[in-house]
């Protein structure tokens, strides 16, 4: 499988290890054409693992229990939460900036990592888009439960109505909107367009004839033609290029809705990149909690190799280390502003009311993660899964660092007040955690979750598959 | 049935598949696809393929583009102004986020519908559905068909042809 290595810098080290001591081997030795097809096709054609009922029972009861809290907040309204003034953002707009911080590393590694010409994107591509379109799902949902009145969401809308009025454009909400819609539309559409011929694998290895029509229903008739695969490179390179400046774009719009706010602890010109940092930080680590245990269960370990866990772990940590620069430069700004609003949030955020959550967020976002720093624990798997698992809360608790810690104490004293969730806001985070999971497992069970064509053209040119 | 869709050729390798399409192509024959479970490089080109689909993804852009803006135009400053501390109606800037989404939208929706129509697709039946082997298309085989409508086909030379190419298999699939 490697390709010969004649460079003099490396001939020292065994091909399979880069000089830097990870593995170079995207795919494990000895794979072919079949292998591929049969680890990965057969998956949704053969009754699912006893592991996969037990995770997707979990998530349906996780699913019923935001289903519950969902329809009571529509029978009673928002007052059911913990939100009020001052603090009127609460769990939900919290929730809101994870899930779709969550989402960005999947456009990240789909889009980007193949503009970039990155092989290691290949088994794990496909995963990660379906991890962003179900969290975008959960992302949209949050800001509409939280409108008051969600029945009338669709006024957020340009449509010509018969109170003749118009969404104001120059709000960051409404842009919000277009953002959200537009990365949630171009994901799906994106991801659909790679399924489509591994669609067509799936229909051909068929044995029962209602697989062979249902898949080939979703395959369109794909029949793998030249000029056909042509458009589709095409139109997938163009979606990759269209969808890295609409990764970026969505998230900044994310935090203009704080940014362009006058609360100090929002109102910051590093917000952008610093959410944008932030949100693939947190989606790298929602993409090795999943697939450090489907890769287990599914036993992938030749597909889904060490390589890719130990590239995903540097991502984590150079973007981790961003966030970091953040939160430093933010108390930095703070204090160099000279402004004693500014001043008096920063102090109120780390030694205020809600400070120790301050110290939890260094510790799982800024300290925890330079364990990174080691080769051992990054070829580690369950170690890295609980790294990730860390920077995940860490990335919440950020979030709701920045809604709460900035709302509860603002200019007037007299105004200040302390916010406490109650039980349906936590039943909605955790529920939409069950929405999440629920929509991933039926992804796991009946698609196949790596890219098989991709997959089959590393096994046709081993050399792209041992890149240093 | 009686009528010949064309020539099915099969081959074990996507460098053999590379290397009839070009033969074929020298050979002057033009209505013909090779057809091979992964996206080889090179392989379009070798059989002449064109494709238009970059210059729609752009119109489709700059349609959407400048239709959010004028939207955004309209409705704030002419249809429904409203002075908002003092800013200017037609405040631009706060309408460039707007304007971009919907120019990616746009074009993301052109780049996919674009490529499905360009590509007749969804097209649930096709001749080449007929041959039981060409289910390996989407798996580990690597087809060249040669069209009965081209104007050098001939049932018996081309099939002699596509032999001297080292196929492992030549079907005629029906109409």
């Amino acid at each position: 499988m490697n390709a010969p290595d004649q460079s003099p810098l490396t001939s020292n080290f065994s091909p399979s290890q880069s000089p830097l001591g990870y593995p170079t081997n995207l795919l494990a030795p000895g794979q072919t054409y079949e292998t591929v097809n049969a680890t990965i096709a057969d998956v949704p054609l053969k009754p699912a693992p006893g592991p996969w009922w037990v995770g997707f029972i979990i998530a349906s009861l996780l699913l019923l229990m935001f289903l519950v809290a969902v329809t009571w907040l529509f029978i009673k309204g928002v007052g059911i939460w913990g939100v009020n003034v001052p603090v009127a953002w609460g769990f939900a707009i919290v929730n809101f900036v994870w899930w779709v911080g969550i989402a960005h590393a999947g456009t990240f590694i789909s889009a980007i990592l193949l503009l970039l010409f990155q092989p290691w994107r290949t088994a794990i591509n496909r995963f990660t888009e379906a991890m962003t379109l179900f969290a975008v799902c959960c992302a949209g949902l949050m800001p509409l439960l939280h409108l008051g009145r969600p029945w009338v969401f669709y006024w957020l809308l340009p449509y010509p109505d018969t109170m003749r009025l118009w969404p104001q454009f120059r709000s960051p909400l409404v842009w919000d909107v277009f953002a959200v819609g537009t990365y949630f539309t171009i994901s799906l559409l994106f991801w659909y367009l790679g399924l489509v011929p591994d669609l067509a694998t799936v229909r051909d290895r068929a044995k029962k004839l209602w697989q062979k029509k249902l898949y080939g229903f979703f395959a369109l008739g794909w029949r793998n033609s030249a000029a056909h695969w042509q458009r589709h490179q095409i139109a997938y390179l163009l979606l990759a290029g269209l969808a890295t400046p609409l990764v970026l774009s969505v998230h900044s719009v994310v935090s203009f809705d704080f940014a362009v706010a006058i609360v100090p602890g929002w109102h910051s010109t590093i917000f952008p990149p610093y959410f944008v940092a932030g949100a693939i930080y947190s989606g790298f680590a929602m993409a090795l909690n999943i697939i450090i245990p489907v890769r287990k269960i599914y036993h992938l370990e030749h597909l889904i190799t060490g390589r890719y866990l130990n590239n995903m772990a540097n991502i984590m940590l150079v973007t981790g280390m961003i966030v970091a620069y953040g939160y430093f430069i933010e108390a930095f700004m703070a204090w160099y502003s000279g402004d004693i609003f500014e001043i008096y949030m920063m102090m109120n955020r780390a030694f205020g009311p809600y400070g120790w959550v301050f110290w939890l967020l260094m510790l799982c976002n800024v300290l925890v993660p330079q364990a990174l720093w080691s080769a051992r624990i990054r070829r580690n798997a369950l170690l890295l899964f609980v790294v990730a698992l860390f920077i995940n809360v860490g990335m919440w608790i950020e979030r709701f660092v920045i809604v709460i810690s900035s709302l509860n104490r603002d200019y007037s004293p007299s105004t200040w007040a302390m916010f406490y969730p109650t039980k349906w806001d936590w039943m909605t985070l955790f529920g939409s955690v069950g929405l999440f999971l629920t929509l991933l497992f039926l992804f796991i069970k009946f698609l196949p979750m790596i890219s098989i064509s991709e997959t089959r053209e590393l096994v046709a040119e081993p050399e792209k598959a041992t890149t240093p | 049935m009686n009528k010949t869709y064309g020539l099915l050729a099969e081959f074990s390798t996507h460098e053999k598949l590379i290397h009839a399409a070009e033969e074929a192509y020298a050979a002057g024959f033009r209505k013909m696809d090779g057809y091979a479970p992964f996206a080889v490089e090179g392989l379009a080109e070798a059989l002449g393929k064109k494709n238009r689909l970059p210059l729609l993804v752009l119109i489709g852009g700059i349609i959407g583009g400048t239709g959010g803006y004028f939207m955004e135009w309209y409705a704030n400053a002419i249809s429904y102004p409203i002075n908002i501390g003092g800013r200017p109606i037609h405040s631009w800037p706060a309408f460039i986020p707007i304007t971009f989404e919907l120019s990616v939208l746009c074009a993301g929706l052109t780049a996919f519908f674009g490529s499905l129509a360009l590509n007749g697709l969804p097209r649930p039946y096709h001749p080449l559905f007929h041959i039981p082997e060409f289910d390996r298309a989407s798996q580990d085989r690597f087809f060249l068909c040669i069209e009965a409508n081209d104007a050098k086909f001939h049932p018996k030379e081309t099939r002699a042809f596509l032999a001297g190419l080292g196929p492992l298999s030549i079907k005629e699939v029906p109409e």
